[in-house]
């Protein structure tokens, strides 16, 4: 693969909606089964070698949690 | 490679625009709401305009816009937010206003300053956000909600003989002269996002060329209120509401 990405979620903003799960072209990101202090079940990185940092997740997300890195390999 | 090499600063390539404050937004899980504010704020900071950007907030969910984007607000009566919007800007012609109103404020109680600000052709921009229900107080019917759909006062889905018929306002609007830009744009997926906020791009453009109101209606979801989990409501969306609410551009002069 010629790009690797990687996505940084705001844990304790996120409300794990799950729009970013249902948008990401490549199955990298999951609900977490851990909760965050208000209880949601925060977004993560399930996959995280599949990751191309295409930013669908952020672009979609409500709360803008998500913050995305991208390199060249 | 590790992860660790990648969550680098020069890797980044999205995050959050600096006009959006650190306020965790009250807006349930999955609202569109949360996804136009982030839209509004990336033009205002693409376009450099955060000082000179004034909004108006309405009466409904997006009453407390003003905790979120880092600019200028002032909160209108319900309703009244395209009349605020007038003074503002025939007072600063040299700052960008914009209203930001939901289906009940701007569609149902709103629906005459809405129509004499458009008609007036009122250089603002105005932010539509069209769920098809009245949200904060609880998913009752709104203007715009379709037929046969079930809402906390139509429990046994909208009647066109009791309930009147879904409102189309963006349609009536195109046939005012005061307008330059009518538009209908969604925010459920990642093309969709792109394409509204061009549209709303282009209308903070155009309430500088002194053409007239630039009205952008995004079809939202509103899942509390429809009783479905986000990416369900989305896919609803999809299904039903854009067969009444065909997207695109409706007008553009």
């Amino acid at each position: 693969m010629a790009v690797r990405g990687a996505i940084v979620v705001d844990n304790e903003k996120c409300k794990g909606c799950g729009v970013c799960v249902a948008n990401c072209p490549t199955k990298t990101i999951a609900l977490s089964h851990e909760v965050n202090g208000k209880g949601y079940n925060y977004a993560y990185m399930a996959n995280p070698e599949s990751c191309t940092g295409c930013t669908n997740c952020a672009t979609v997300c409500p709360d803008s949690v998500i913050t995305v890195y991208r390199v060249k390999l | 490679m590790d992860i660790k090499d990648i969550i680098k600063e020069e890797n980044k390539v999205y995050g959050k625009t600096p006009v959006l404050t650190d306020n965790v937004m009250h807006y349930c899980p999955g609202c569109s709401h949360g996804v136009v504010h982030k839209l509004i704020a990336e033009v205002i900071e693409e376009m450099g305009i955060q000082d000179k950007t004034i909004g108006v907030s309405p009466v409904g969910c997006a009453v407390l816009a003003y905790n979120y984007l880092d600019i200028d607000w002032e909160e209108a009566a319900h309703g009244r937010a395209p009349a605020l919007a007038t003074a503002i800007k025939r007072l600063n012609p040299d700052k960008y206003v914009f209203t930001y109103q939901g289906d009940g404020d701007l569609a149902s109680i709103g629906c005459g300053e809405i129509m004499h600000a458009c008609n007036r052709g009122e250089n603002i921009v105005v932010i539509f956000i069209n769920n098809a229900i009245y949200g904060m107080t609880g998913g009752q019917m709104a203007p715009t909600t379709l037929l046969g759909m079930v809402t906390a006062t139509t429990p046994y889905g909208r009647n066109a003989e009791l309930n009147g018929y879904p409102l189309r306002l963006t349609e009536l609007l195109a046939q005012l002269d005061g307008t330059c830009y009518v538009t209908r744009q969604s925010v459920q997926n990642p093309a969709s996002v792109r394409k509204a906020k061009k549209a709303i791009q282009k209308a903070f453009e155009n309430s500088m060329k002194k053409k007239g109101t630039s009205f952008v209606e995004i079809v939202g979801t509103c899942n509390s209120g429809w009783k479905m989990n986000p990416v369900k409501a989305n896919q609803w969306m999809e299904e039903n509401m854009f067969a009444k609410y065909p997207l695109g551009d409706i007008k553009d002069i």
